[in-house]
């Protein structure tokens, strides 16, 4: 079994609106996968089905081989771990607290934690550099620091997959750029494999093995970077001009989107 | 031991021996004979009894001082759970209703002459929950218990039941009127042996209940999408804490009015204090709530230098200043 998540004709609409239509791929393991589209395309949905945070009406997602609705909760979250893009913080806990409750779906509902747990969770911490942090509060952290917690209390749930919606969203380039290299540790050092929803389509392409592209919630093209990040395959979904060409670092696709007053003067693309 | 048990015991523990002070200390003072001395020598039966003593510490203090061990438990534990289910810090434990739908039931039953109990307090208790389910179908709708709906329409019905109660009170002339105005700032002076193993086996079991859904309490502050990936039934876990809260205060209502302010300030201190972990939370909420209620309610009897006062007048008369100096020291 290579795949740790199959999706097969998935369709999902909210009531009477349609989010998602007869999507078919599959992710596998260890795999770094990136789900790009416009606003609106269905990216958050999509990842939400895979998550287990909304049902599929019939039989259309596997996680790890088997029928993600065969699953319980706890069972779910011991292969799943799951950061959204808005996470409250109007409770006053600490950095280790939250790290900790990643270990929830392994402990009885009481949640008391072992040794062990709090082991788990140092490590954790240790990996995603937040362990100067342990006693802090949550909310005297800046947003950096606050994404590489979440990350941190993923990995403390052990699980096989982690889903991230949008963690470089309102993160400096810096920032950016350590949450993708801590992307890319998680990948190599731990073989979990990481489906995450973005809108950097250059920060994308420096790191994903896979890349999804949604347009009105349709499939568009799957692949490797370097073969849908082309003009033609993104301008008719993003409806903009865009310029791709090589990257400085080499073998990269790099995107430029084009300002209106080059197309207006004439400029040629 | 993980630092979570060694946390909830040590805090448990403090907080019970605190319970324990200022129960013995209820115990002891009263109109009749005050003292502890006194009050050890009957538990003790050193030397010679004075047996009105022994009857006024077991048959009078004793119900009375468990019944406010148990109201302030529940209604700082309801209040701890509405402020984390309802993510508002204004949350206490009547806000979806209780309070307006168990007052007109205790008014109509004082107004029809009906006896403290059990007369007033069944129609208090089936007042609350009537608003409560009123509040739960109105909150109910396309979104399963948004929480702002549930506020909403928690602030709506109560906004109703106001009018009703006035105009209830504006009808009555009578000494009714003195009964109702103790009804409505909470009183414990009616409580008796009966009343105590009523509350008890109510609130209890609710006790127990919340007490091991705590962690799950925690989770769901997180949002419901990460408490939902970690393997937290969402919908039952909200729904069972709702309706167990809402009941065990009801339950407490029924029997004692509405005793403002523990529910509203004791979360709020003890998470100042201790920090926003559940699991230490509640049993921190239950004993000190439990021995906030019992001082005040020693002050409401004993303060006056004829009859008493309502004990709802003491829990704000001292806690509002306590808590605004807390939060100016850690804020």
């Amino acid at each position: 079994m290579a795949f740790s998540v199959e999706i097969k004709n998935l369709s999902y609409a909210y009531e009477d609106l349609q989010v998602l239509e007869d999507l078919s791929f599959s992710v596998n393991k260890g795999e770094f996968f990136v789900v790009i589209g416009p606003n609106g395309s269905g990216k958050t949905t999509l990842v939400k089905l895979i998550a287990g945070l909304l049902r599929p009406k019939r039989s259309e997602v596997r996680i790890m081989g088997e029928d993600i609705r065969s699953y319980g909760r706890k069972s779910l979250a011991r292969q799943i771990a799951f950061v959204p893009q808005n996470v409250p913080l109007d409770f006053p806990f600490t950095v280790s607290d939250v790290v900790l409750f990643g270990r929830a779906p392994h402990l009885g509902t009481f949640g008391l934690e072992s040794e062990n747990d709090i082991k788990l969770a140092d490590q954790a911490m240790a990996f995603t550099e937040v362990d100067h942090l342990a006693r802090r509060r949550m909310d005297q952290l800046s947003g950096g620091e606050r994404q590489r917690v979440f990350i941190a209390r993923a990995i403390c749930q052990e699980p096989e997959i982690i889903i991230l919606d949008e963690p470089t969203a309102a993160l400096d380039i810096a920032h950016q750029m350590r949450i993708m290299d801590l992307m890319e540790k998680m990948k190599q050092e731990k073989s979990i494999t990481a489906i995450m929803v973005s809108h950097d389509i250059n920060l994308a392409a420096m790191y994903a093995d896979t890349l999804l592209l949604l347009k009105n919630g349709r499939l568009f093209k799957w692949g490797p970077p370097d073969e849908i990040l082309s003009y033609e395959t993104l301008e008719p979904v993003y409806g903009c001009p865009l310029l791709v060409d090589e990257s400085p670092l080499g073998r990269l696709p790099r995107v430029t989107p084009v300002p209106g007053r080059y197309i207006k003067e004439g400029y040629r693309v | 031991m993980s630092t979570v048990s060694r946390k909830i015991l040590v805090i448990s523990f403090a907080m019970l021996m605190v319970l324990i002070g200022v129960m013995i200390l209820g115990l002891s003072m009263g109109s009749a004979e005050k003292g502890v001395i006194p009050f050890l020598r009957a538990i003790f039966r050193i030397g010679e009894l004075d047996p009105l003593l022994v009857t006024i510490i077991w048959e009078i203090r004793f119900p009375r001082v468990i019944v406010a061990a148990l109201v302030g438990a529940t209604l700082s534990l309801g209040g701890l759970v509405f402020q984390a289910l309802l993510r508002n810090p204004l949350a206490e434990p009547y806000i979806l209703g209780i309070s307006g739908g168990s007052a007109i039931g205790a008014i109509i039953g004082i107004l029809m002459g009906l006896a403290r109990f059990p007369g007033v307090s069944i129609l208090a208790f089936i007042g609350g929950m009537g608003t409560l389910i009123l509040v739960l179908f109105i909150a109910t709708g396309k979104t399963l218990l948004k929480k702002e709906a549930l506020l909403l329409s928690g602030v709506m019905v109560n906004a109703f039941c106001s009018a009703v109660i006035m105009f209830l009170i504006s009808l009555t002339q009578d000494a009714r009127i003195h009964n109702i105005m103790f009804w409505l700032m909470g009183d414990l002076s009616a409580a008796g042996k009966t009343e105590a193993l009523m509350i008890a086996a109510m609130v209890l079991p609710c006790f127990v209940v919340i007490f091991w859904l705590s962690n799950s309490m925690n989770l769901l502050l997180m949002g419901k999408e990460m408490a939902h990936s970690m393997g937290v039934n969402v919908r039952l876990v909200s729904v069972t804490l709702l309706v167990l809260t809402s009941f065990m205060v009801s339950a407490t209502v029924s029997s004692c009015g509405l005793v403002a302010f523990v529910g509203l300030v004791i979360p709020h201190l003890f998470r100042l204090l201790i920090g926003a972990d559940h699991r230490v939370l509640v049993p921190a909420c239950l004993f000190g709530g439990g021995g906030y209620l019992v001082l005040c309610d020693l002050l409401a009897r004993t303060l006056p230098q004829h009859g008493e006062m309502p004990a709802g007048v003491i829990t704000a008369m001292v806690g509002a200043p306590v808590f605004i100096i807390l939060l100016k020291r850690t804020g």
